[in-house]
């Protein structure tokens, strides 16, 4: 069986397209100031904000772990129009833009916002341009990518291993904890990736939520984008940090999402 | 302990009513071709799919629609054997036949599930994971797995259509041993006729939903009610309604029967009792037809001919009688049938 060729006028197109991914990369590893690659690495800003951003996105992806599954499981089981207005509302976050979702994030958890007035006269407790809030703005963005990969995982999932487990006699949080959970992994562990990788470089809902203090909540995203006006040879060191990790998730689980690459 | 059970499902395009009851100590067998709501019926019996009638196990009510009652599956102590094992992939051997006594929450779950291993000659299967065992083996694990529970009913669903014929034999052999040495409620679905007669004691045949027929196997193909049995007994099944010495079909053809009754009857004939003739045969046989040739198959030693015409019937013949005749598909053939080799008995 012969495929039908493709129009010269289409590869060029494609050539076009690719180049155009291509160049910015390019851009980025040939204007990296090498020399001072290591320097940029180590220096204390740079660790500050690596550490803090890996801390916030390994944050948000356990929380998203924990809210996200069984979010997944409830949208899976659900059924008719209730279940297409569940997954809409999650996965909301994954088409709206950054910004607004750290706008809306101030209007709920704010200091006069719906919950966070409540939390404020409670206990005295602010949110907003703290740590938390970093890892609340990069769970919010982030979650849905693990909500949808395990909702796929779920409806995949040949539903005889549930009834049989049942019909053993496992009552819900054993088939659960037994069966669906361990049958799952495969998705979780896709999700999370995609999960960690978005809240990794998280940056509109961020830096509108809990702002640029460094140390507190200036993750990598935020120190590229402040630096680029004051020192741009360190902008670009951690915006090649930032690829590196890209390039190793993508590498990582070419398996998964490419076949053999 | 017994099995008393109204179920009654409706869904789009598909109709289940049937009334079944099985004792302790039978193993009945639910016999019908795909599509004929066996394996409904079977999850409606595990609580699988909801169900407008009641269910009674042991004395103890399962479900019951007008009183709202619904034990859930994994609460009703039955047993399910799914047509391919179905066991936990991510899981040993070992664990698969402890799980459902870790559900009981017993504490030697894996020493006792150990020697069920050991006494069906499966314990150096141990601590194999499911993808590394036989079709054969799989299927036996899932057995075992099953009865380690010591259901009180045992569902087993096609238990060997899934496997190769050259190991079902042995899987076979292994089911009806355990199966005589369980001491529940038997029931088992498919459309094998050979694994319904090789297992059950009594067979019960569902077409469209309904139960067609019930019996021994012997009572069930000596006296076939549906198409579907006679196919499997390899005889021809004609309907219609009796009056005096004849049979008028629905085609309008009436066919002369020694004792054929009164009102709507099924009217039997042995493929062997069809005789094929080039030209219309002169003598005894009242029942003679022309018709056409319509397919020509090979069966060990025998040819079987689907005749079509006025009563469309198989003869079975030998392959020197296919050359004799010229038979071929479409050459027009006379059929003729003596009205004692007919057996006619009520609808």
């Amino acid at each position: 069986m012969s495929r039908p060729r493709v129009p010269a006028a289409l590869i060029a197109l494609a050539g076009l397209g690719l180049l155009f991914f291509l160049l910015p990369l390019a851009g980025l590893v040939l204007r990296a100031p090498w020399d001072q690659a290591v320097a940029g690495v180590t220096a204390p800003e740079t660790a500050t904000a690596l550490e803090l951003s890996l801390f916030c996105s390994l944050a948000a992806t356990a929380i998203a772990l924990v809210l996200g599954i069984p979010l997944a499981l409830v949208l899976s089981r659900t059924a008719g129009r209730l279940r297409n207005l569940l997954r809409a509302l999650t996965t909301l976050p994954m088409v709206l833009p950054p910004v607004v979702g750290g706008v809306a994030l101030l209007l709920a958890f704010g200091r006069r916002g719906l919950v966070g007035s409540l939390l404020y006269q409670a206990f005295g407790i602010q949110i907003p341009f703290t740590t938390a809030a970093a890892v609340m703005a990069e769970t919010f963005v982030a979650m849905p990518f693990l909500v949808i990969a395990v909702e796929a995982g779920l409806r995949s999932l040949d539903p005889r291993y549930e009834e049989a487990a049942r019909a053993l006699g496992a009552r819900g949080w054993m088939v659960f904890a037994r069966v669906t959970l361990p049958l799952l992994r495969p998705a979780i562990f896709s999700g999370a990736v995609l999960c960690w990788a978005r809240a990794l470089g998280e940056f509109g809902a961020t830096i509108t939520f809990a702002g640029n203090f460094p140390g507190r909540t200036q993750t990598v995203p935020v120190a590229v984008y402040v630096a680029l006006e004051t020192h741009p040879d360190s902008a670009i060191v951690l915006s090649l940090i930032l690829l590196a990790v890209s390039v190793a998730i993508l590498v990582g689980m070419r398996d998964r999402w490419l076949g053999a690459l | 302990m017994s099995l008393k059970a109204r179920v009654k499902v409706d869904r789009a395009g598909f109709a289940l009513d049937v009334q079944l009851d099985v004792d302790e100590g039978e193993t009945v067998a639910v016999l019908g071709p795909n599509g004929a709501g066996k394996t409904t019926l079977l999850r409606a019996l595990a609580g699988l799919v909801s169900i407008d009638g009641r269910v009674e196990l042991a004395g103890d009510v399962l479900e019951d629609s007008a009183l709202r009652v619904r034990v859930p599956t994994e609460r009703r102590h039955i047993g399910l054997v799914f047509q391919d094992h179905v066991l936990f992939p991510h899981l040993t051997v070992l664990d698969n036949v402890a799980f459902g006594l870790q559900a009981q929450g017993r504490r030697d779950a894996k020493h006792l599930a150990h020697s069920w291993l050991q006494r069906a000659g499966l314990d150096d299967r141990a601590s194999s994971m499911p993808r590394e065992l036989s079709g054969g083996q799989a299927q036996r694990v899932a057995l075992l797995r099953t009865l380690a529970t010591e259901p009180k009913l045992l569902l087993l669903d096609e238990p060997l259509s899934a496997l190769d014929v050259t190991v079902r034999a042995e899987v076979r052999r292994e089911l009806s041993r355990q199966l005589a040495s369980f001491r529940g409620v038997r029931l088992l679905v498919t459309h094998d006729p050979i694994e319904a007669i090789a297992l059950a004691d009594r067979l019960v045949v569902l077409e469209n939903g309904r139960i067609v027929q019930s019996g021994t196997p012997d009572e069930v193909t000596a006296r076939p009610r549906s198409r579907f049995v006679a196919d499997l007994a390899g005889v021809n099944l004609l309907r219609g309604k009796a009056h005096g010495a004849h049979v008028k079909l629905a085609s309008g053809a009436s066919i002369a029967a020694a004792d054929a009754g009164e009102g709507d009857v099924f009217a039997v004939i042995h493929p062997r009792a069809v005789a094929l003739f080039l030209t219309r045969p002169e003598g005894t046989p009242r029942n003679v037809w022309q018709g056409e040739t319509e397919s020509i198959d090979l069966h060990g030693e025998r040819v079987r001919v689907r005749i079509s015409g006025p009563v469309p019937l198989v003869a079975e013949v030998t392959p020197s009688a296919v050359r004799e005749l010229y038979l071929t598909v479409g050459a027009p053939v006379w059929v003729a049938v003596k009205a004692t080799e007919i057996s006619v008995y009520p609808a």
